[in-house]
């Protein structure tokens, strides 16, 4: 795999090479999240672009600068809503805890709801307008607390895991092709508001600039240190050239492409960091009495229930554990792009992809989910040249005016949807057990 | 006056268009329910065969237009499904044989079997993609509207006009149609009372003589049809473009697992259940109550109780609802 994206590197650029590396260990990352449920635990679920879209709200409300001047305008009624929804929580708390189970209590339930929504908006509707009218172009958003965007990656975990506790408590009781639907349209609701409260994330107008934990490449090309980097790097190349000007033209060019690629090498250690971390953590779980339990609890529910493992918590902890994981991945990806578009988060790419990966990685082994990270998002980038070289290929001999060829080459980034399909048609066919199957080795 | 206006308003904007969507969600959620109860899964290819089925037609159509041979005032497209619908059932049975048969054969778990056509899924996508493009394509010919807004304000001397597309009726029309011939078969027929007894009991039917062959070969061709309608009625109504077919999807699940799912009346009025109530709740009321209260009581703001943006969410949190309290959906469909 290592030796395809240097191939990459080699051939097309270092720029894409890296590019597609930073993707591919933010996609492991969002995989090792979806095989830790479905992998250890059996447990399907399709939510995976909510989360992911979670952990880049985490990166937005973590880095951007508080707008001070939304915060006066509508801060207090934004406030004065959230504690509406905490108080409503805890009246609801509190009915299911004092009464029994009747229908009255139901229709209170209900009714508690549906007034409290009402009154929310109605208390948040004028601040909501007049946060969103501070400066519309730019901000017209509450901004967020200006940390460094790092934290975010913790943050982003925790909104991701505090959004599947809710969805846990919701629907993993439910049969799997149920919990598949159900997760996946509460993710799409997810969207849904993330896309449409503009007083919070901008929604579909976008939050851009975001902090890196990078330097800037304009930094780095007037920076003194990096020019002789790359004249060091390459010297060989540069005392070829003899004419000075011409010597110094060539050297800036270096220096603006080495600034990207050096850039890019900042967030590839962050990001493998990360993975070697989870890794390491995901193993040992796999391999502690913890991972014994859940394999136990995934291949027969009863037989471990009867041992006495409470099989509805532990579904609930790992349900959260892994949709944590795919929210760092969610940060991950927002602070490698430096901007948030809502609009992007799609489920074709965002939840059908990644579990393309688990399945062709190989579900249960956390290496395998690595490497089908990798391998999925390669071909997924990569099967458009791909497609496009085996189009020319094959019809060589049609010239090119030929309409059903002009067509074929038109259509060529659509292949790749039909590579992933057929990829995992075969694979579930001929190998259902994934690439690397789950290995468990007895000590 | 106000107050017919006010009825007519409420028949423009809510009733004729959500009937309408209801209509063509309904003809999917029954495909999506009738593959559930007898093939035993969720497919999740349901709204990529859908434009493959409406691509078909939308071909024929070009087809015959480049032909001259038209409908007059209906839609050309009419004459395009049949032949839409017989390529659709083609490429589901090469589908069936060369993808799911395997797994029934092994008798492999739901999961798998949703995962499998999580494959077909993108094939299909990829399919219809590269055959039609992915951008916004608009079929429809023949005449627009049976009424127009500003006919019926000169006809009746009303404020508000009454807008009645002919996609809208014939929508209706064919849904009505095509369901109650489905339930006929369903109920009347010997096939369609041993689809049934299959759904109901795999093993039971069998031990009785039913042959699964034939069962599923019928399951697809009524879900060919229904997918081919379903999809090129929404296709007619609005526009083609195949993003928006897959999205339609979840709503389409949401009808019928609301309905109950495995049950094929059930899946019938999810449908409108999901449509009316996507519709009612992010409409914006205030012209409604305008013409309903006296001029003192006006609401100066919108009387929306969701933005329209919201309306794919409010559909899914009906389904949510729905199934934390009840799982086997408003009508008795599988328990699950």
């Amino acid at each position: 795999m290592m030796v395809l994206i240097l191939m990459v590197g080699i051939f097309q650029s270092w720029n894409i090479a890296l590019s597609i590396f930073n993707l591919c260990l933010i996609s492991a990352v969002m995989t090792m999240g979806a095989n830790i449920q479905w992998g250890y635990a059996g447990l399907i679920n399709f939510g995976i672009m909510g989360y992911t879209a979670l952990g880049g709200l985490a990166a937005v409300l973590i880095s951007v600068d508080p707008v001070q001047e939304a915060w006066r305008a509508g801060g207090f009624d934004i406030l004065m809503s959230l504690w509406l929804i905490v108080v409503m929580v805890l009246v609801i708390r509190f009915v299911l805890k004092r009464f029994e189970k009747s229908k009255i209590r139901t229709y209170s339930i209900a009714a508690i709801i549906i007034s409290g929504i009402l009154l929310i908006r109605f208390s948040a509707e004028p601040g909501i307008e007049a946060i969103e009218a501070v400066d519309p172009a730019k901000t017209g958003f509450l901004g967020g607390f200006g940390l460094p965007i790092i934290f975010s990656w913790i943050v982003g975990a925790l909104f991701a895991g505090g959004l599947a506790f809710i969805v846990g408590k919701v629907a993993l009781g439910l049969r799997a092709d149920y919990l598949a639907i159900a997760t996946l349209l509460i993710s799409e609701i997810v969207i849904a508001i993330i896309k449409h409260e503009d007083w919070l994330t901008r929604g579909v107008k976008n939050v851009i600039g975001l902090k890196r934990p990078a330097p800037y490449e304009v930094d780095l090309q007037t920076t003194d240190w990096f020019i002789k980097l790359v004249e060091k790097f390459n010297s060989g190349k540069l005392s070829v050239i003899e004419n000075l000007a011409d010597r110094q033209a060539a050297l800036n060019q270096l220096v603006i492409e080495g600034s990207s690629v050096f850039v890019k090498l900042c967030y590839s250690g962050l990001f493998l960091v990360v993975v070697i971390i989870l890794l390491i953590l995901t193993q040992k779980a796999l391999y502690s009495p913890w991972g014994r339990m859940m394999r136990a609890i995934r291949d027969n529910e009863e037989a471990a229930n009867a041992m006495g493992k409470n099989v509805v918590k532990q579904h609930l902890l790992i349900f959260i554990l892994g949709s944590a994981i795919v929210g760092i991945a969610g940060a991950m990806l927002v602070t490698q792009d430096g901007l948030f578009t809502p609009g992007s988060y799609r489920p074709m790419r965002y939840t059908f992809l990644i579990w393309v990966m688990v399945i062709v990685g190989g579900s249960g082994n956390n290496f395998g989910a690595i490497l089908g990270g990798f391998v999925v998002w390669f071909l997924w980038i990569e099967a458009a040249p791909i497609s496009l070289f085996l189009i020319n290929f094959f019809t060589a001999g049609i010239p090119e005016t030929n309409a059903l060829k002009a067509h074929l080459i038109e259509s060529v980034p659509y292949f790749r949807f039909l590579l992933m399909g057929l990829g995992l048609l075969f694979i579930m066919r001929y190998r259902p057990k994934g690439i690397l199957p789950e290995k468990i080795e007895i000590k | 006056m106000d107050f017919v206006n006010a009825i007519i308003l409420l028949l423009n904007y809510i009733f004729i268009p959500a009937l309408t969507y209801g209509s063509q969600l309904a003809l999917g959620a029954i495909f999506v329910t009738l593959i559930y109860g007898i093939l035993r899964f969720a497919n999740f290819a349901t709204g990529d065969m859908m434009s493959f089925g409406t691509m078909m037609t939308i071909l024929f159509t070009w087809y015959f237009q480049s032909l001259g041979v038209s409908l007059g005032v209906l839609p050309t497209a009419l004459l395009a499904i049949p032949f839409g619908i017989i390529f659709m059932i083609f490429y589901m049975l090469i589908i069936d044989k060369f993808v799911f048969k395997y797994y029934r054969n092994q008798k492999s778990p739901p999961v798998q079997f949703a995962m499998v056509s999580i494959g077909v899924m993108f094939v299909t996508q990829a399919v219809v993609r590269i055959i039609i493009g992915p951008g916004d394509r608009r079929f429809f010919d023949g005449e627009k509207f049976i009424i127009k807004a500003r006919e019926f304000k000169e006809m009746t001397g009303l404020n508000e006009g009454l807008a009645l597309k002919s996609t809208q009726v014939i929508t209706i029309f064919v849904t009505i149609v095509l369901v109650s011939l489905l339930f006929w078969f369903l109920n009347r027929t010997k096939t369609g009372k041993s689809m049934k007894a299959y759904s109901d009991n795999e093993d039971l039917a069998l031990l009785s003589g039913i042959d699964p062959k034939k069962i599923v070969l019928v399951t697809w061709v009524i879900a060919g049809i229904l997918a081919t309608i379903g999809g090129a009625l929404y296709g007619l109504d609005k526009s083609f473009k195949p993003f928006t077919y897959f999205n339609n999807m979840l709503p389409i699940f949401a009808a019928a697992i609301v309905g109950g799912i495995g049950n094929p009346f059930g899946a019938f009025l999810g449908g409108y259940v999901i449509a009316f109530s996507e519709i009612l709740l992010t409409y914006a009321y205030k012209k409604f109550f305008i013409y309903i209260l006296p001029e003192s009581m006006e609401p100066s703001s919108l009387v929306q109780l969701l933005s329209t943006d919201y309306k794919f969410a409010v559909s899914f949190s009906i389904l949510v609802i729905v199934l934390i309290y009840r799982p086997s959906g408003i009508f008795k469909g599988k328990v699950l």
